[in-house]
């Protein structure tokens, strides 16, 4: 069961990537369509996908990768062209897919209603039945033929074929099924079927063909065919006549039994319902195919692979423990360093400091580990904002700037919703149609710009549109029809809080409500998520101009440069984000405003927080030096000189929280531990400005 | 029912402070460290002593002392660190010394606190008199809880 468990999670894992890929690839592709190696790599993807999928059980997952699957294969072999119609249809089937995976991540066992879709799958393959036939279109797709499985069983046989060959059988002929395969360079297959169906007919008789003779006559095949064939000969003695005619590739014979014959009608009172022969085809080949083409498939994709870069999984709370074992090993490292200072015993001197730099080496490496870009989550916005915006008309370009941000696994995994929600209110609410957009004097095509980037210790992700922005007085009048705010206070709201409106509970302003947003519980749902969070949402709107959210999230556990300062015996770290640069200053610089101490800096007035008054540090004696030491920071607009007794250094360190138990301390945001092993506190620069 | 009760017993931490000795249930500690650097932690109580690194995990520590209000003491080669475990929160606290481990028969826990006239009374859960020692157990949460 355990393990069972843990295949499923890699399952899982896997298969998000996989589908991730499928996606990114087909938006590539609706920009090239005619690029087929993108098709190629949805291609490996699905086909991945649905081995997988296979092997753990969940059929209809497989089933329906499987349709698409074809369709992409035939995408590949340019019997379709790719149309954006067809792209949604593909598009459609890889978000039942997600939501299958969702469905088995869940504990779910992955089964979801997907006839609509298989059927549409269905179509679009059946258009693909009409076969080409010129050598430039074969040449391409021939190395998928050589994956084609030739023994697979196409025949069927209705009651009177069934009777036809038992009674051959009794009367003392052998009975086989014959596959065929041309040369996938060969020029007239019409021929080459007619004249093999010649030597067949010199030594018995064909039953069946599939396809039907007509077909074939037509070149309506690929290279392979398969007859029925009642004979006196034995199979070596056919296989080697076949194998006379030229531009044939492989012959295979295999006696048919009773068991084979039986199966094959079978199948046939299924395929009578279905109607298809087709569909048919394609649901008998699954597990066969498989098995066969996997060979091939990894001969081509450990050439592709070893391009893209190898992972493996390590589960966050090995990270931890190994972070935490490795902060010991720091420990230890200061204190081998103090004791090589005392010994002076140059050969241990010589290995500490190597190790110290193996170390330094060591640490970066365990740091970073546990980030991960913002990137995976900003990934399946792209295909969210194609489709929403085909769903409403709409036509909207989607940047995304800073997904290279690094944020702490445990954020990543509860910022996706929110943003989803966010996204969707703002090509739905925000971007307007392309008819009024024209008629405002825009762009038809709306722009929805997703930015994210490190400030402080925090990380900011903004959603920015240059859409309809807004309307103030319409918030106002649903705000007070909803009762949120009464007639009175909503005079004295500023535009700010009227904005900040629309994330009360039961707000919407859609005039009309879509399936896409505006069901009331968007908003509230999103800011209170990232207040759990620790965060914090605020917008900007101005009417037809746009609107920007902006989400401010601490950086639990990341890493972050500072700035070590020193205060009498105590060590704090400011965070390097927030600085601007140190300077030393004379006291004498120091001026008086409103009963703060202010400088001069560049023209500015500078306010001065004194860090050992604010920190309450105990002074031995009283600090007084001509000179004094100011890291001057920032706070948006907002400069303020901090004063300290000394700089240490730069560094980058590994942000702690100070537990359960030590909660909202005064401008301190964490906690670090420094190389020698003491704990060193993070000053928290917004709060420190308020 | 009285005689299984009779026979059970709970380990304890056993530690000093000033000339009493203080018990904790082993199930709620987590390890006895030696003291070390400690940070200090701005405009926090001040029996908070501050923070210290416990293998990678920055703890909180209570100075005991300061937190029953009796007088602090010069650090000595005894004192030791206690880290307790209570709810989610993971806390040190400072002692004069830890002593010992010992079963504890839970029939010798008296819930009444009457021996005990000063300020900790508040933060004991009951005291247990064993050969002639008197053990103080203590409340956990309400040592832990600031805001009381």
């Amino acid at each position: 069961m355990e393990m069972n468990q843990q295949y499923l999670d890699m399952f899982i894992e896997e298969s998000k990537e996989h589908l991730q890929a499928c996606s990114d690839q087909l938006l590539e592709l609706e920009k090239n369509p005619n690029d087929l190696s993108i098709v190629n790599e949805i291609f490996r993807s699905a086909h991945t996908l649905k081995g997988m999928a296979a092997t753990m059980g969940f059929e209809d997952l497989a089933d329906l990768t499987h349709k698409m699957e074809n369709v992409l294969d035939a995408i590949r072999n340019e019997k379709i062209v790719v149309d954006s119609n067809l792209l949604d249809i593909v598009f459609e089937s890889v978000d039942h897919l997600e939501a299958m995976i969702v469905d088995i991540a869940n504990g779910g066992d992955g089964k979801r209603d997907v006839s609509d879709i298989v059927s549409k799958l269905k179509a679009i393959e059946a258009g693909q039945l009409i076969p080409t036939s010129t050598p430039t279109e074969q040449e391409i797709a021939a190395d998928v033929y050589t994956e084609e499985p030739t023994t697979d069983r196409y025949l069927i046989y209705d009651e009177y074929d069934v009777t036809v060959l038992q009674q051959s059988k009794e009367q003392g002929f052998n009975v086989y099924e014959i596959t065929v395969s041309l040369r996938p360079d060969c020029l007239l297959k019409a021929a080459r079927v007619y004249m093999v169906f010649e030597v067949l007919e010199k030594n018995g008789e064909v039953l069946k063909s599939f396809p039907t003779v007509e077909k074939l006559e037509e070149e309506q095949f690929d290279q392979t065919f398969q007859v029925t064939f009642i004979t006196k000969d034995s199979a070596e003695e056919i296989q080697k006549k076949i194998n006379k005619v030229s531009e044939i590739d492989k012959v295979v014979v295999i006696p048919l039994t009773k068991e084979m014959i039986k199966e094959a009608s079978k199948e046939e009172l299924v395929s009578k319902e279905q109607l298809q022969q087709e569909s048919k085809k394609s649901e008998q080949q699954p597990s066969k195919q498989q098995k066969k083409s996997e060979p091939l498939k990894k001969e081509s994709n450990a050439t592709k692979q070893s391009a893209q870069s190898k992972t493996i999984r390590v589960s966050i709370e090995r990270l931890d423990i190994l972070m935490n074992l490795f902060e010991e090993l720091v420990i230890d490292r200061g204190r081998l360093q103090s004791i090589a200072t005392d010994v002076k015993h140059s050969e241990l001197t010589e290995t500490v400091e190597r190790m110290s730099r193996t170390m330094g080496d060591l640490q970066n490496i365990v740091l970073t580990m546990r980030m991960i870009p913002i990137e995976t989550v900003f990934n399946r916005f792209p295909k969210m904002v194609r489709s929403l915006s085909r769903d409403l008309n709409k036509k909207i370009n989607l940047e995304i700037i800073g997904a290279e941000t690094e944020l702490d696994r445990t954020v990543i995994d509860e910022i996706g919703d929110p943003l989803v929600h966010l996204i969707r209110n703002s090509v739905d609410h925000g971007i307007e149609s392309p008819e009024v957009r024209k008629a405002k004097g825009k762009p038809e095509e709306g722009t929805v710009i997703l930015r994210a980037y490190h400030s402080g210790n925090y990380v900011f992700i903004e959603i920015e549109d240059d859409g309809a922005g807004i309307n103030k007085d319409k918030v106002l009048k649903k705000a007070i029809d909803r009762g949120i705010v009464t007639k009175e206070s909503a005079l004295v709201l500023t535009d700010k809080q009227i904005n900040e409106l629309i994330f009360e509970s039961g707000f919407s302003t859609a005039e009309k409500i879509t399936d896409v947003s505006g069901r009331g519980v968007g908003l509230d749902v999103v800011k209170t998520t990232i207040q759990s969070l620790g965060g914090s949402i605020s917008i900007e709107s101005e009417q037809d101009v746009g609107s920007k959210f902006s989400i401010q999230l601490p950086l639990t556990l990341s890493i972050i440069s500072v700035m070590l300062v020193e205060i009498e015996k105590e060590i704090y770290a400011i965070p390097l984000s927030s600085i601007i640069e140190t300077s030393i200053i004379k006291k004498s610089e120091i001026l008086n405003a409103h009963n703060q101490k202010v400088i001069d800096f560049r023209g500015k007035v500078v306010p001065l927080i004194f860090l050992d008054e604010v920190f309450e540090v105990p002074r031995n004696e009283i600090y007084d030096d001509e000179y004094l030491s100011v890291v001057i920071v920032r706070k948006g607009d907002k400069l303020a000189g901090l004063v300290v007794d000394s700089f240490i250094g730069q560094q980058e360190i590994v942000l702690k929280s100070l537990g359960n138990y030590l909660k909202n301390i005064f401008a301190i945001s964490g906690a670090t531990i420094l190389g020698n092993g003491q704990v060193a506190l993070i000053i928290d620069i917004n709060a420190l400005m308020k | 029912m009285a005689t299984v009760v009779e026979q059970e017993s709970i380990k304890v931490i056993v530690f000093q402070l000033m000339d009493k000795e203080y018990a904790i249930p082993v199930s709620q500690v987590q390890g006895i460290e030696k003291m070390m650097h400690i940070t200090r932690v701005p405009r926090t109580e001040k029996f908070v002593k501050g923070v210290i690194n416990l293998r990678g995990v920055v703890t909180p520590i209570i100075d005991l002392r300061e937190r029953f209000g009796l007088p602090s003491a010069e650090n000595t080669e005894s004192v030791r660190i206690i880290i307790v475990q209570f709810d989610d929160m993971e806390v040190g606290f400072v002692v004069d010394s830890a002593n010992d481990v010992i079963d504890l028969p839970v029939n010798s826990i008296e819930p009444q606190p009457e021996v005990v006239g000063v300020i900790e009374e508040a933060f004991i859960s009951g005291v247990a008199k064993i050969d002639n020692r008197l053990l103080i157990l203590l409340h956990l949460d309400k040592v832990l809880n600031i805001s009381e």
